[in-house]
Parts: structure tokens; C-alpha cells; sequence
């Protein structure tokens, strides 16, 4: 399937030492933000994916190796971006302060 | 067709959500979304158990769907307005598939379950009930529905428009980027395919660009408007969005749409396959 599940995809059965895990949670005020948009940027700024946050605000990738730029949309809020690098094996973890 | 009669807004649907005029059907990538709240009398299609065989990789036959649609309460003259999350990819899918099956009228809510939620506009949990209906399909219409040895005949002499992200396109990743990406079959893409990211027919809060701008896009990517033309991506929802761009908001006579897409084409054995950001030669 093709699935944008909210927050991303469970880790359960997923070999993670062959994906370069991005990651993280947006935040308001110190709080969690539910049904905000993450969207992940490749290297020249083109779309790779996107995910709607899950109730506790998370959100995750399976990028690969290099430079990404997440962009956060939310209600009320002005797009955030922050770059990320990915590694193979590895999992970046980001907090998208809005 | 055009943006007036296969497109409407979500200020419009707000305005219009208590009247009969039209029935709400919701269709997500991920198929919980609808059960933790959706737009007010929306029905909901499952695309993984509603719009697949269960046996077969293969849509539903003709009486089948008329069994799904009928059980729905979806009649033959109900103008049907669809949206879903993901920038509507698996709306404009359905969109695609009640227009194979003859649906007279079937409208796509710009911008989808996204830009309705980036205005903070209601979300309700009642599931609407409706009379069963005796709903009849046409049979398949092949004109916009492509298969494999029509992608391979394309090579070199139709537009073939994979709208995967450029990764994808190039073999860098092996599918969206919030999915694991080990898979079985080959990376890369149809020789001289351009790579038109389906992105690129949306504005960040995933409603589409203007007439004027998608013009451009295709323009500038050097689609020969003289040819027929095959969207193709992974399963075929993300090519759904971009026929639908060009056969319905832009017009182009012959779009077909590539369902078995690169999780089949990059399964077969022997075809040519090309890697890197080019095209390839055919």
C-alpha cells in the first residue's frame, strides 16, 4: 500500500538498520500538535512524501542518505522548515518548534 | 471536461454541506482517517477492501462495482464529490475509477481532506445512512486505462509521465519516502519517461495550480501535445491526480493512466529499465 499513516509507520517488522529513519514531533507552546502536515523535501526542494501528525504530534520518514528539509504546516501557523541529514542505519530526530 | 464542471472548492462543499445536491465520499490512503472524523454526511470507500478484487491484483469487474456502489446508496444520476488526505492522491484515484466504470458525474474537492483541515473547518463522526440504490456501470472504459504492453509500446513514441518524486524516478528511493523501502522489484523507470513529479500540480496546502501554471509545467517539460500520453507512478493513485490534471483541468484528448504503475513494470522480466535523473534512450 501506499499508506501516509498518521504519525508515519510503526517501527514493528521493519528492518531499521536499511533505512535512514527521519523523525521527530511538531510542538506549539511546549505542546504536542495533532493533524499538523510534515512534508519531506529532497536536496533541490521537491516533494518526497508527506504525513499527517499523529495525536501526540509525531511523524516519521524512511528518507535516504543526504540532506532533506522538513517543511511543517499547520492550522493557524506560517510553514516551518528545518534541514535534516539522513544515514542509512540511523534515525534523525527533529523537533519542529511552530 | 474542465476545472468548472470536475472541480470544486471546499468553501463551496462547506456552503453546500446541507443540502442533497451531491454525495460526499471520502477515499484515504490511510483508511482509518474517516473513523476519527470526516466532512458532515460523507461516506467512506475503502481503496485496500471497497475498490480491489480480493484475489486477483485487479479493480473490481463491472458487476461487482455495480454490487459496491449500489450497497453504498450511490445512484446513477447523483453528482458524487470525493476528497481524502494525501493531497487528495486517492480521491482523484476513485475519481479516475467511477469515470472508467461511466459515473456521468463525479467532482474532485480541491485540496481534499488537507486544505479542509488547514482551515480548521468541522470534522464530524456520524456515519450518514443511505438507501440502497440498483446502481448499473458501463463497461471498462479502456481509452483512459493503460496496461503494461501499452507503457512498453510508448517507449520512444508516446508521452510517458512518471509523477513519482525524483528519487523514486531516478532509483535513489524505492517508494514514498514515509513507507520502508525494501522492496522486491527493480528501482528506476521507464526509458524516456520524463519525470513530472505529480507535486508539482500542487500548491503546498495540496490545492491545484492554476490552468495557466499546469499549462507551463507541461510546456516546459516538453510534452508533445501532438501524442498520447500514459501517467504512471508506483500503484498508479499518484498517476490518478495527474491524469486527472491533464485529461480533465487541461483537456488533452488521450491520457490513460498506468494502474499497474512501476510496482509492476519494474517486476517484469526483460523489459529495459533506466536509471538516473535523465530519461534514457528507448
Amino acid at each position: 500500500m501506499c499508506g501516509a499513516t498518521e504519525g508515519g509507520l510503526s517501527l514493528d517488522g521493519v528492518n531499521v538498520t536499511k533505512e535512514a529513519i527521519i523523525q521527530g514531533q511538531v510542538l506549539r507552546g511546549g505542546e504536542p500538535v495533532g493533524k499538523a502536515y510534515v512534508r519531506l523535501l529532497d536536496r533541490t526542494g521537491e516533494f518526497t512524501a508527506e504525513v499527517p501528525t499523529s495525536a501526540t504530534g509525531h511523524f516519521r520518514f524512511f528518507a535516504g542518505e543526504g540532506a532533506w528539509t522538513l517543511r511543517t504546516l499547520a492550522p493557524g501557523a506560517e510553514p516551518v522548515d528545518k534541514q535534516v541529514v539522513g544515514t542509512i542505519g540511523s534515525v534523525a530526530e527533529i523537533a519542529v518548534v511552530l | 471536461m474542465s476545472r468548472e464542471n470536475s472541480l470544486v472548492s471546499a468553501q463551496w462543499v462547506e456552503d453546500n454541506l446541507d443540502t442533497s445536491a451531491f454525495v460526499l465520499v471520502e477515499v484515504d490512503e490511510d483508511t482509518t482517517s474517516y473513523d476519527a472524523g470526516h466532512l458532515k454526511g460523507a461516506i467512506k470507500l475503502d481503496w485496500t477492501t471497497d475498490l480491489q478484487d480480493p484475489v486477483r491484483r485487479d479493480f473490481l469487474d463491472r458487476t461487482q462495482f455495480e454490487k459496491l456502489l449500489s450497497e453504498k446508496g450511490i445512484a446513477n444520476d447523483d453528482t458524487v464529490v470525493l476528497y481524502g488526505g494525501n493531497n487528495n492522491w486517492f480521491a482523484a484515484y476513485a475519481y479516475w475509477y467511477f469515470t472508467l466504470y461511466g459515473h456521468g458525474d463525479v467532482k474532485l474537492m480541491d485540496g481534499g481532506r488537507k486544505k479542509w483541515e488547514l482551515d480548521s473547518r468541522e470534522l464530524v463522526a456520524g456515519v450518514p445512512t443511505r438507501e440502497k440504490t440498483s446502481y448499473t456501470a458501463t463497461e471498462q472504459d479502456h481509452s483512459i486505462r493503460a496496461f503494461r504492453d501499452d507503457a512498453i509500446a510508448a517507449i520512444g513514441v508516446q508521452n510517458l509521465i512518471d509523477v513519482r518524486s525524483p528519487d523514486e524516478y531516478a532509483g535513489r528511493l524505492m517508494a514514498p519516502a514515509h513507507l520502508p523501502q525494501e522492496q522486491a522489484q527493480r528501482a528506476g523507470h521507464v526509458p524516456t519517461s520524463l519525470n513530472v513529479p505529480w507535486s508539482k500540480n500542487a500548491n503546498d496546502d495540496g490545492t491545484f495550480k492554476s490552468d495557466e501554471d499546469l499549462k507551463a509545467l507541461y510546456a516546459e517539460v516538453g510534452i508533445d501535445d501532438a501524442k498520447d500520453t500514459i501517467a504512471l507512478c508506483r500503484i498508479g493513485e499518484r498517476s490518478s491526480l495527474t491524469w486527472f490534471v491533464l485529461k480533465e483541468l487541461l483537456g488533452h484528448d488521450n491520457v490513460k493512466n498506468y494502474d499497474g504503475s512501476w510496482t509492476e513494470y519494474g517486476s517484469l522480466v526483460g523489459v529495459p529499465v533506466a536509471l538516473g535523473d535523465e530519461p534514457g534512450a528507448a
